[in-house]
């Protein structure tokens, strides 16, 4: 059977049933489309090219596989930050387990309150930047998130918002299908920072659109839960400003299917962008996809990816990044590394770094190393005492500070840090 | 303190032999020197003592106040009181040198079922230590050897000696890429840390690091052994006349 109708196939089979919500004139416009482009697409095989080191197939089934319900019996992440908490349970905001959606220099709503506004500005937001992200490469999973996204928040920033917003997505159904979408909107000089933490469903899409205006910023620390079952795709859209700050790390840890895509576009001058990840995995089972997308289309934009993996026991871990510079974008400084550490030789990581530059006077580097734990460093702190287990777990922390570095907030990176620790001790 | 017998040695994983039935033994509080031309396995013996991979001890023994260091983990060796200060020290980033104090000092003090220190101890004594040899609080802060000048890293191998208070010091061509104030720097150091329970290896090429840390004995090595032991005129002997005449001397 020919791939377009194979296409069609999977993708009419995965919409079967399903009901768009309804909302305001212009969302359900935006959602009509969405859905128009998620069949001109069509959804992704193993044989699409940007799928080529990872099987989408659980993503794009039907019916979401089940996970079990994972219990960590720890307190959970970012609990100890003066924050403003928002809680999903399954992908449904929470009401109760919330805090109020109010806060100094910033205005929220959940996503179906603004979608059901006549005027909003979501409007201008809400799939257009998934749109833009759609070239030049297709990504039908973020559109199929536009078009079917059930709740989520938006997030207005006008100033410098005091508290951080933590957005904390349990999973308590072992069968849940989660769709959220965000919007974050950081009006010129105003400062946010966002958090987010948890598994949130079975099957989890999430899509988040940030508009970065000049002068602005925007903080970002996500960690992705600790179930080991969970099927998760995110997508990432930002456009960034003039002199505005874009930031971002991703911690995952466990889970079976992860695919994190992140797409950028430096469109206002000076600019910074940095996207930063650390996965840690264990099992044949566990697959982490890391896909990344910078244009430079402005003047003097700095960009850095700094992606680390820890693997072992037939773990998979991919990275696929790309900085774009274009016609004009001249004095662009792009870096991007993508490391491994492979803890055994079953572990696996597969890389693809591009670089496309279309300007004469720019600086971009990248790099790719697949290793395993320095033996010479090894001895050097045994040697001093360390037992073996500590110093491998303490090289193991030291290959992933140049990306816990990328996170502004140094107690959030501690924190991150410390879980980490946690990880590598309970697998010595 | 250490006893070393007809300790012989191959690489793993080749066949070259490079300790040949080595004997050596230090007196607790003594300070023994070991010169010798390159190759001569001087380093190895070093490597071997402390446990590092990659070496087959075909014969001898080695021990520790009695006990058999051969069969220890390096670990293990260090908690009993052995410390090599490294020729070439190894950079870790990502490891702040502070960290990597305190854990190895608590790993130490774990392991020989003692309290580790807390956290404001442990503060003031590296502070104090690292004043006596001109470490700054930066050097402190920065990952292990990083970006450390030759002195730096070697000063850094002596605050690790400090603070772990091991009973048997190794240094390992300690003098190497030093100048002559680093030298000295590093020498004070040593000699700070001289004491009746505490004995020192002092691995080198050259007479002039022996100028500033005076030795007890001074044994010449050659081929993979002890070829020659005497006193400190010994070491004033290679550095009038090479290596070449007590070769000839002994063979």
């Amino acid at each position: 059977m020919a791939l377009a109708k194979l296409k069609s196939d999977a993708t009419e089979a995965r919409l079967v049933g399903v009901t768009l919500p309804e909302g305001a004139a212009w969302s359900n416009a935006a959602r009509a489309d969405a859905l128009a482009r998620v069949r001109q697409m069509g959804l992704p095989t193993k044989r699409d090219e940007y799928w080529k080191y990872t099987n989408p197939s659980e993503l794009t089934a039907a019916e979401a596989p089940k996970a079990a319900v994972f219990d960590a019996g720890e307190v959970p992440l970012f609990d100890a930050v003066d924050r403003l908490k928002i809680v999903f349970v399954d992908g449904v905001f929470d009401t109760d387990a919330s805090d109020e959606l109010t806060g100094e220099g910033v205005e929220i709503e959940r996503l179906a309150d603004a979608m059901a506004a006549d005027i909003h500005w979501a409007k201008e937001l809400y799939g257009v930047l998934e749109t833009r992200g759609q070239t030049p490469v297709e990504r039908p999973l973020a559109a199929l998130n536009t078009a079917l996204a059930t709740d989520g928040v938006v997030i207005r920033a006008t100033g410098k918002v005091a508290k951080p917003i933590h957005l904390v997505y349990l999973h308590k159904d072992e069968t849940s299908d989660a769709v959220l979408h965000n919007l974050v909107k950081v009006e010129t000089g105003a400062e946010v920072t966002l958090l987010e933490n948890g598994p949130a469903a079975a099957r989890f899409s999430g899509c988040l659109e940030v508009e970065v205006a000049d002068g602005g910023s925007f903080h970002h620390v996500r960690a992705q839960g600790r179930d080991h079952e969970r099927r998760t795709v995110t997508h990432c859209f930002a456009r960034v400003g003039a002199e505005s700050s874009f930031k971002s790390f991703t911690l995952t840890v466990n889970g079976v299917m992860t695919r994190n895509e992140c797409v950028l576009e430096i469109i206002g001058d000076d600019a910074i962008a940095h996207v930063a990840g650390v996965c840690v995995g264990d099992g044949n089972d566990f697959h982490h996809d890391d896909t990344v997308f910078i244009t430079h289309d402005a003047l003097n934009g700095e960009s850095r990816q700094v992606f680390k993996k820890v693997l072992r026991n037939g773990a998979t871990g991919v990275f696929q990044g790309k900085i774009l510079v274009k016609e004009g974008a001249q004095k662009t400084d792009g870096y991007q590394i993508s490391q491994s550490l492979l803890l055994d030789d079953d572990a696996q990581f597969l890389a693809k770094p591009e670089l496309e530059i279309y300007a004469d006077d720019v600086a971009c580097s990248h790099g790719s190393t697949s290793g395993a734990i320095d033996e010479t460093a090894l001895f050097y702190l045994r040697s001093r005492g360390v037992p073996q287990y500590d110093a491998r777990n303490l090289l193991t922390l030291s290959f992933m500070a140049e990306a816990l570095d990328e996170i502004a907030d140094p107690s959030l990176a501690e924190e991150l840090r410390d879980r980490l620790e946690g990880w590598l001790a309970r697998r010595s | 303190m250490l006893e070393i017998k007809g300790l012989k040695v191959k690489l793993e994983d080749e066949d070259k032999q490079i300790l040949k039935g080595l004997d050596l033994t230090v007196e607790t509080g003594k300070v023994h020197a070991i010169m010798g031309p390159n190759g001569s396995g001087k380093s190895t013996l070093s490597y071997v003592l402390s446990g590092k991979d990659g070496y087959e001890v075909t014969d001898g023994s080695a021990e520790l106040e009695g006990e058999d260091l051969l069969d220890m983990e390096p670990e293990e060796r260090a908690a009993a009181g052995l410390f090599l200060a490294f020729q070439y020290p190894v950079e870790i980033p990502g490891v702040g040198n502070m960290t990597f104090l305190r854990t190895a000092v608590n790993a130490q003090r774990k392991a020989r079922g003692e309290e580790e220190l807390s956290a404001g101890d442990f503060l003031k004594e590296v502070r104090a230590k690292a004043k006596d040899l001109k470490i700054d609080a930066d050097m402190l802060k920065r990952p292990v050897n990083v970006g450390f000048s030759g002195g730096e890293k070697k000063r850094n191998e002596i605050l690790q000696m400090a603070m772990l208070s091991p009973k048997m010091c190794i240094l390992d061509e300690t003098d190497s890429g030093l100048d002559v104030d680093a030298m000295k720097l590093v020498a004070d150091g040593v000699n700070a840390l001289r004491s009746e329970g505490r004995s020192f290896l002092v691995i080198t090429h050259y007479q002039r690091l022996l100028d500033h840390i005076k030795p007890d004995v001074v044994h010449i090595m050659a081929d993979g052994r002890i070829v020659k032991t005497g006193g400190p005129e010994l070491a004033l002997e290679v550095e009038n006349n090479g290596y070449s005449d007590i070769l000839a001397e002994v063979s």
